[in-house]
């Protein structure tokens, strides 16, 4: 900001107060209570247990001790690390060639591949998980009812059984390979045309371009695929709870939760929490790397629209392969959800006998948590959206024209949480706000927290790359005409950035939408939401009043993608590029 | 804030109930006096317009409770906070440990749970007047702080499309044959007060060898009592070795494929008791509530409805479901739960791993 402007019209400005310096010591120090405070907390009660005599907190190392010695803990343990490999590879092995066959080939309906990725994406994965139950419990699910009618084996034979270490493995992947899809995908549109001409040019065919070049210039996207994919399977709570418990087993995640019955043990609960946030900042470190070095590897390869590869025949296999895959995830569980909404009995397949409308009859007008659940739900989805949107719109625009000193601590703070699991989160906010000097538990406020900590990273990042697109000079020419910094930001960039934060603020709304392994641990009665309204249905059975309360989240959800895709320039795929 | 909003409802305690715990603490065995639902009450409670209904029944039959509460009091709203006994005696104690007093009555399925409340003193004396006519002494606090608004037992049931009448299991015993392996399906204690009480005395009565032994089957392990019949009405499992006996009725009069038995070494039983909250933010809606739910209408719903049994000597038994009486139990200890409920949890985790 180093522009020469005329005495006078200096001392017209400095007659005006200038709020971008204190603005933004806020935003940091707002942004330490947030993440600092319930880390901090973590760290202290996982480190202390109350003195059985003086009542006092003694600092002790026995959480710790408990934690990797006790076969209650290292078997969980165990556990997660198992599913969080094998949803790794999984994920892997399927989004690779889906990514390269959307990005990269001459394969036909990519638009609604990529349009089924994302509401692959934004299915709650709790939800999934409750019908993958309706779909293939052993003895009631629907797809055993059909291998058994179908072959007429006996009662008790089964093709799937979900409540299973592998049919949860399963379940997980199926709502974690997205994330891994659009990292793949993504290296692989920008990798340049010209180094595969090249290639051709020197006389190799197609696939072996794919092998010699394509390949290993997206196989660090790959690998940081697998990384974000192994976090994901790890701090998933959810479908654990819905899928473990039966099958009579705890991942770590429903084993923190399950320290909160009574009489409630916090302080190990923190100390299980510490590893998963360890794990995945070190995780999260690696991927940076990884990263990083992929940045260098197309440099000054910028030119040239990447070729598609024909794929001639194999069109057929190549779509089909696709859109069974597309099965698991979308159109199976959306059936059993739609089934199970309006059949008397959710394992029973709609038919004149069987249908009803009980269940939307009951689910609106005679549970009365619904609407309450709906309000809190609502009012959280956009208070968040909002606040984070601001958060990470002020953020990203001090870091991306690095107006004051320190915006490098800034944005760390912004990123930081992405590190903190939601029900790590969920354990840290409940031990900082349930005691003064914030006394927030039973208020929407502590929900609200939880949820912009958690949106913050995404949205930071999507709003900060939009700002890197809008060159500084125009802001420089309102600052010389006299405008504050902050006149500047609202006049002349907001508008330009318009799309992005109204896409940031879709995105943060339908991400709390479906939140709830912090909401599990923050909720009153009065603050309940509807992820955690299906959750204390599901342990109830109740599945009728969960299939309406799950397809009622779902319409929301599409209605606000949707709304974001008929903003010109954010179809679905940028949308999931700045993910 | 929140220690001002909390003298004002001490003050509000004060003035509701200072009658009853003037003549109720110094006199001990004498309860307080018996109170009608009188207009002046039901003006109160309009006033205050609704009320918090934390309850651990199964859901479908507490939103119909409501109803017709609310049916019968107009412009009063019932929000039922429902989940399992455990889950809610949880959610009240994390609540109450954060100074926020969002529950007004709580009819929870382990009676343990009103001792300790009671202990705390978190709970108002109050007594309906037909619990004072029609109930017998054993069914409500000698102080009025709760009252058994039903009571529970936990068979076994199986279905029939699954399972053959002469085939069924009998008795607990029976369930440890190897051909019930991974058929089996069951309660949480730690979710659920009736699986609480139920494991507790199986455990008093055939040792916690008969959990090992049960462990081995492969026991699909659900967490609420109200879902052990809902899946072996499915037919996900073919046996339920523990859970709510009232829905296995109800579910075979609706035609569906369930029968019940009462286990040959006797049946675990669960009072659910009720209680108004002193620090209840609603306290006249939440009195007006606790003394209609005991009433001889609302219990009969309770008989009727939900194939409960109730304690009220005016209600009508009805007819498919087996007297109590007539039902071999197991003998009921919330003192015992009180003071094992820790050491049944951590012994059951220990056990079936979850």
């Amino acid at each position: 900001m180093a522009i020469a402007l005329p005495a006078e019209l200096g001392e017209r400005r400095a007659s005006r107060i200038d709020l971008s310096l204190p603005v933004l010591i806020t935003f940091a120090a707002l942004l330490c209570v947030l993440i600092v405070l319930p880390v901090s907390w973590l760290v202290y009660y996982s480190l202390t247990a109350v003195d059985p005599v003086s009542k006092a907190r003694v600092v002790t190392l026995e959480h710790f001790h408990a934690l990797f010695t006790d076969p209650d803990f290292v078997d969980p343990l165990i556990t997660t690390i198992t599913i969080a490999v094998s949803s790794s590879v999984i994920c892997c092995a399927i989004a690779a060639p889906m990514g390269w066959l959307v990005a990269r080939t001459d394969l036909p309906l990519t638009g609604t591949i990529r349009a089924l990725v994302t509401a692959s994406f934004v299915t709650p994965p709790f939800l999934g998980a409750i019908a993958w139950e309706i779909l293939a419990a052993p003895n009631s699910g629907l797809l055993n009812q059909a291998y058994r009618a179908l072959i007429g084996a006996p009662q008790d034979e089964y093709l799937f059984n979900i409540y299973s270490l592998p049919g949860l493995i399963f379940v997980i992947s199926c709502y974690t390979f997205p994330y891994v899809f659009v990292l793949i995908a993504n290296a692989l549109d920008r990798i340049p045309g010209d180094l595969e001409d090249a290639s051709s040019i020197l006389g190799a065919g197609t696939w072996t371009t794919a092998r010699k070049v394509t390949i290993p210039l997206a196989l660090p996207a790959l690998v940081a695929g697998a990384l974000v994919a192994f976090l994901q399977a790890m701090i998933l709570f959810g479908s654990p709870a819905i899928l473990a418990l039966p099958a009579g087993f705890h991942t770590m995640t429903t084993k923190i939760w399950s320290l909160f019955q009574y009489p409630p043990k916090p302080e190990l609960a923190a100390a299980a929490s510490l590893p998963l946030l360890l794990v995945t900042v070190f995780l999260l470190r690696a991927q940076h790397f990884i990263l990083g070095r992929r940045g260098y590897s197309v440099v000054g390869g910028k030119s040239g629209d990447p070729r598609l590869v024909k794929l001639g025949r194999m069109v057929w296999p190549a779509l089909a392969f696709v859109f069974c895959v597309l099965m698991l995830p979308v159109f199976l569980p959306y059936f059993a959800l739609f089934n199970a909404a309006f059949s008397r009995i959710a394992t029973t397949l709609i038919s004149p006998a069987s249908f009803t409308l009980h269940n939307i009859y009951f689910t609106f007008f005679e549970l009365s948590s619904t609407q309450v659940a709906l309000k809190n739900t609502l009012i959280l989805g956009s208070l968040s959206a909002t606040i984070g949107t601001v958060l990470a719109l002020v953020i990203s625009y001090v870091t991306a024209r690095r107006t004051i000193v320190g915006h490098r601590a800034l944005a760390f703070l912004a990123t930081a949480p992405i590190a903190i699991p939601g029900i790590v989160l969920g354990v840290g906010l409940f031990l900082s706000y349930t005691r003064p000097p914030f006394v927030l538990y039973g208020t929407l406020w502590i929900l609200l927290i939880a949820y912009v900590t958690i949106e913050l990273p995404a949205a930071y990042q999507q709003l900060q790359s939009a700002f890197r697109a809008v060159h500084p000079e125009l802001e420089d020419a309102s600052r010389i005409l006299g405008a504050t910094q902050l006149q500047a930001l609202r006049h002349i960039t907001a508008p330009l950035l318009r799309t992005s934060v109204i896409a940031t603020w879709c995105f943060i709304f339908v991400s709390v939408i479906r939140e709830l392994s912090a909401a599990i641990m923050l909720f009153t009665s009065e603050t309940k939401v509807v992820s955690v309204l299906i959750f204390d249905l599901k342990e109830s059975g109740d599945l009728g009043a969960i299939a309406v309360l799950g397809l009622s989240m779902l319409l929301i959800t599409f209605a606000v993608v949707i709304f974001v895709n008929r903003i010109p320039g954010f179809g679905a795929t940028v949308r999931l590029r700045n993910n | 804030m929140m220690k001002r909003a909390f003298s004002r409802r001490d003050v509000l305690k004060g003035s509701t109930a200072l009658a009853a715990t003037v003549f109720a603490w110094p006199l001990r065995a004498a309860p307080p006096a018996a109170e009608a639902i009188t207009p002046a009450l039901i003006e109160a409670a309009k006033k205050e317009g609704k009320l918090a209904f934390y309850t651990a029944m199964d859901l479908a039959f507490a939103q119909q409770l409501a109803k017709a509460f609310e049916a019968k009091f107009p412009g009063i709203a019932v929000r039922v906070e429902r989940s399992g006994a455990e889950r809610i005696f949880t959610r009240i104690g994390q609540e109450y440990g954060a100074n926020i007093n969002a529950v007004d009555v709580v009819n929870t399925a382990d009676a343990a749970h009103c001792i300790l409340w009671k202990r705390n003193g978190w709970l108002a004396p109050y007594l309906p007047e037909e619990v004072a006519k029609h109930f017998e002494k054993a069914y409500y606090d000698p102080d009025a702080l709760h009252v058994t608004t039903r009571v529970l037992v936990s068979p076994l049931a199986y279905n029939t499309n699954l399972v053959k009448a002469e085939e069924a299991p009998r008795s607990f015993a029976d369930l440890l044959d190897a051909k019930w392996a991974g058929k089996l399906v069951k309660g949480h204690p730690a979710y659920s007060g009736t699986i609480m009480n139920a494991t507790f005395q199986i455990a008093r009565d055939l040792g916690w060898e008969y959990f090992e032994k049960l462990a081995r089957q492969r026991v699909m392990q659900v967490q609420s009592a109200t879902d052990t019949p809902k899946k072996i009405s499915l037919g996900e499992r073919a046996v339920m070795v523990d859970g709510a006996g009232y829905l296995v009725i109800r579910y075979k009069e609706e035609g569906q494929p369930v029968e019940i038995v009462y286990p040959e070494e006797g049946t675990p039983l669960a009072a659910s008791p009720s209680a108004v909250f002193k620090a209840a933010p609603n306290p006249n809606a939440a009195r007006l509530f606790q003394n209609w739910m005991h009433g001889r209408e609302a219990q009969q719903i309770i008989v009727d409805v939900a194939c409960q049994y109730s304690a009220h000597s005016e209600t009508v038994q009805k007819p498919g479901v087996r007297p109590l009486a007539q039902i071999k139990l197991m003998k009921e200890d919330p003192e015992g739960v009180e003071k094992g409920a820790e050491e049944v949890k951590r012994r059951y985790a220990q056990i079936f791993k979850v």
